[in-house]
């Protein structure tokens, strides 16, 4: 019988600790199955955040630095510069990128670091508990924003992909959803071709993948998937921003 | 008789970070420290090295904590306010048992404080200054000879030990010129970096973290750098004596304040007060054993700082129970700098 | 033997090229020095001033609260320092800017030389700090007039060292204005 399913080889055979219906799991193998497809896994070294992404070591079988919170571009800036011919990727969620990571993710965009970023946007501090992210979409209650995001005194929620755009150094921008097999399969497509873009030398590559939380958002995995698709994606619009 | 240059400390540390093979430095403007990435902007793209003037110091740290887990010699340099922001970065690096050089060209505080020169970072420097309760290796020059034979050594020992080294200097000796020996790079045994990332290639996986969550498993690290620390004080402590034969007074400074100490002692000794010096080279760690054993004889210790008494605390733990220790410091701000003769009444005072 | 001065002047008066080409001569002729500057708070025009020690032996501190010597190029340097000559010692005093008038030390000796009317008779007006310079290797003898010629080249940025017979010049006559 032919096997038309199998494990990436670069994700290691053991369960993660994720909670069902988080889409953490969903990417970390469209990450592996991009790594296998170019076939670089001997030289990948993996930034790791402070998060529920900081286990990626532990699931992913290659090389890893465990950045401090939000300093991932920052260390993989670092990685890239002494060792250009790896293939260098940070895997961070929104509170690590888009709040106290926020300098060194823009100016490692800005310098053009020839590396690869995936966020990882669920909306919340998953890590933590459930507490408001600078992505928390006005309105959503979170254990620190218990009366719903108040646009007047926390701000909009950021859109990380098209601000990023915006930069001069960033060659490829996108924002992907992984909440059913249409989305899935584009989400599949943009992250080989911001694989690509680090292959091929072109530049700063960023993936933002919007992602479920069913336990801080106290839903069900199914209701969790069904939001994904709904009041996110009607906020943070999928696309691809830039595509030099 | 090999040539002598006449330089700015700052220029020695950059001249010594590259004969030492660094060639990625990571780093933000900050007076009085500028000539170090100038020189460096400057230097390592010749040598087909990296240069990056990063967003923050914060991000300086973190480049430098990437640039060291690939098992590169790299380096940061900074000024007091700048050092602060790096404390976060320089406890991953010790967590994560990183090597790699930070450089304090420190000025006064606290808060913005000023740019004059001030030693007042001692505590910081020595006791941890971030969180997480573990050591950085300290040295702490007093000429530009040893700005830049201390950042030679600073890379060896940050690479044995795996652990960041610091070098800890201000404005006096890192402005100031002296002649300078340009020594090569000395030929030592160093351990292998098998633990540095470099992308499987077929080998075992890499991992370094500083994450520790399985039962027991903190701990357990956390006693190993605790053995390091241990090791550091049997192996690598380092100090200077000058004129402490016969001394009825122990005069104990660091950096700049040694150089200025020294002189008063001349002076002394002129006007024939028995009078010595002990100088820590390594301040972390520190040379316990060698003022124990000065004052079993030498009774009298004045311990005199640029700021209003840090080290002192280490001596007063150091020297034998029946020495007496008192201090001599001064806040640093501009025109605080302490003569020589200033010194030299202390001396006096104190005898 | 330690020999020290103290040179200061404000920005652009050439205090810390003196004290760097003095510190120079003394490492051609193999001996210990440092050199330490300092500088006003002020960006431009302001106080710059720099210590020169000179040893046989170790250097010891590069500050020094009573310098055996001075070379004072503008007025605020005398009002300001002109009381920490060490007693002996010897103050030499730009005489073209600065008055001596409220000066009263006769604990050390006073060397007034017009170094701006010097400089503009010898063609060029930025040759203060040389004759200053020149004035106190005289009375000092820290250096030889050769190992601070030889220095010249060194100090010097390559594109000024068709300046150099000038400072030569310059360096010579202050010499020669101290000798007499």
């Amino acid at each position: 019988m032919q096997q038309v399913f199998k494990r990436p080889t670069s994700l290691k055979d053991v369960q993660t600790h994720f909670c069902s219906g988080c889409h953490h799991g969903t990417i970390h193998r469209l990450v592996a199955e991009a790594i296998d497809k170019y076939g670089v896994q001997e030289r990948t070294i993996g930034v790791a955040s402070v998060g529920c992404s900081v286990f990626l070591y532990g699931y992913f079988d290659i090389d890893v630095v465990e950045a401090p919170h939000g300093r991932a571009s920052a260390v993989a800036t670092g990685v890239k510069r002494a060792k250009p011919e790896n293939f260098v990727f940070t895997y961070q969620g929104d509170g690590d990128l888009a709040a106290i990571g926020t300098a060194e993710i823009i100016h490692a965009a800005n310098r053009g670091e020839d590396i690869t970023v995936f966020f990882v946007n669920n909306t919340t501090y998953g890590m933590t508990g459930g507490q408001m992210a600078p992505t928390t979409l006005v309105g959503q209650k979170t254990s620190t924003s218990p009366y719903g995001r108040n646009k007047a005194k926390d701000g909009a929620p950021v859109r990380m992909a098209e601000l990023l755009a915006q930069l001069e150094g960033v060659a490829f921008s996108a924002r992907v959803a992984v909440n059913s097999p249409k989305n899935l399969i584009d989400a599949k497509k943009q992250i080989q071709k911001a694989f690509q873009y680090q292959v091929e030398g072109k530049g700063f590559s960023f993936i933002e993948v919007l992602s479920a939380c069913p336990t801080n958002w106290g839903m069900n995995p199914l209701a969790a998937n069904e939001r994904v698709g709904t009041e996110m994606i009607d906020y943070f619009k999928l696309g691809v921003f830039k595509n030099l | 008789m090999t040539k002598r240059l006449f330089v700015k400390g700052n220029e020695a540390v950059a001249m010594a970070a590259i004969e030492a093979g660094c060639r990625y430095y990571f780093g933000y403007p900050i007076t009085p420290q500028s000539d170090i990435p100038e020189y460096l902007s400057r230097e390592l793209p010749k040598l087909n090295g990296e240069f990056i003037q990063a967003e923050s110091e914060i991000a300086s740290i973190n480049m430098l904590l990437g640039a060291s887990a690939t098992g590169v010699r790299a380096m940061t340099s900074s000024s007091s306010p700048g050092i602060s922001l790096k404390q976060e970065g320089i406890s991953y690096m010790a967590g994560s048992e990183l090597p790699g050089v930070i450089v304090n060209i420190s000025r006064s505080g606290p808060g913005l404080g000023g740019i004059d020169a001030s030693q007042a970072d001692y505590f910081q420097s020595v006791k941890g200054g971030g969180h997480g309760g573990y050591h950085i290796i300290v040295l702490a020059p007093a000429s530009v000879q040893e700005m830049y034979d201390l950042t030679m050594l600073a890379f060896d020992l940050a690479d044995i030990y795996r652990m960041p080294t610091m070098i800890l200097a201000d404005s006096v000796v890192g402005q100031m010129k002296e002649a300078l020996i340009a020594n090569k790079r000395p030929v030592r045994d160093l351990p292998a970096k098998d633990w540095a990332v470099r992308g499987k290639g077929g080998g075992e996986q890499r991992v370094v973290k500083s994450l520790y969550l399985g039962d027991g498993e903190l701990e357990a690290h956390n006693w190993k750098l605790h053995a390091k620390y241990q090791a550091l004080k049997e192996q690598e402590v380092r100090w200077e004596e000058y004129e402490t034969a016969g001394a009825e007074l122990l005069v104990t400074a660091f950096g700049s304040t040694a150089r200025i100490a020294k002189t008063a002692i001349m002076m002394a000794r002129e006007a024939g007060l028995k009078v010595g010096l002990l100088r820590p080279i390594t301040l972390f760690p520190f040379p316990e054993k060698a003022l124990l054993e000065q004052t079993k004889t030498c009774k009298k210790v004045l311990v005199m700082e640029l700021n209003a008494g840090q080290m002192v605390e280490d001596v007063r733990l150091s020297v034998a129970r029946d020495a007496e220790v008192s201090f001599y410091g001064r806040p640093p701000g501009a025109g605080s700098l302490p003569t020589p003769e200033e010194l030299l009444e202390q001396i006096r005072k104190h005898l | 033997m330690r020999q020290d001065v103290f040179i200061s002047g404000f920005g652009g008066q050439g205090a810390l090229l003196a004290g760097n080409l003095l510190a120079y001569a003394a490492i051609i002729e193999g001996r210990n020095v440092s050199f330490y500057p300092s500088y006003g708070v002020e960006k431009r025009g302001g106080a710059a001033m720099c210590t020169v020690v000179i040893a046989d032996g170790e250097v010891g501190s590069p500050i020094v609260g009573n310098p055996s010597f001075m070379i004072i190029l503008n007025q605020s340097s005398l009002d300001k320092y002109g009381a920490k000559v060490k007693p002996g010692g010897v103050c030499i005093v730009n005489s073209s800017l600065v008055s001596t008038e409220n000066f009263h030390r006769s604990d050390i000796q006073v060397i007034e030389i017009p170094m701006n009317d010097m400089a503009m008779d010898l063609g060029d007006a930025r040759m203060v700090n040389m004759i200053g310079l020149g004035a106190y290797v005289e009375k000092s003898g820290a250096v030889s007039l050769s190992a601070l010629e030889n220095g010249l080249k060194e100090v010097l940025p390559e594109r000024n060292h068709r300046f150099i017979p000038a400072n030569i010049k310059a360096i010579e006559a202050g010499a020669l204005r101290a000798r007499q």
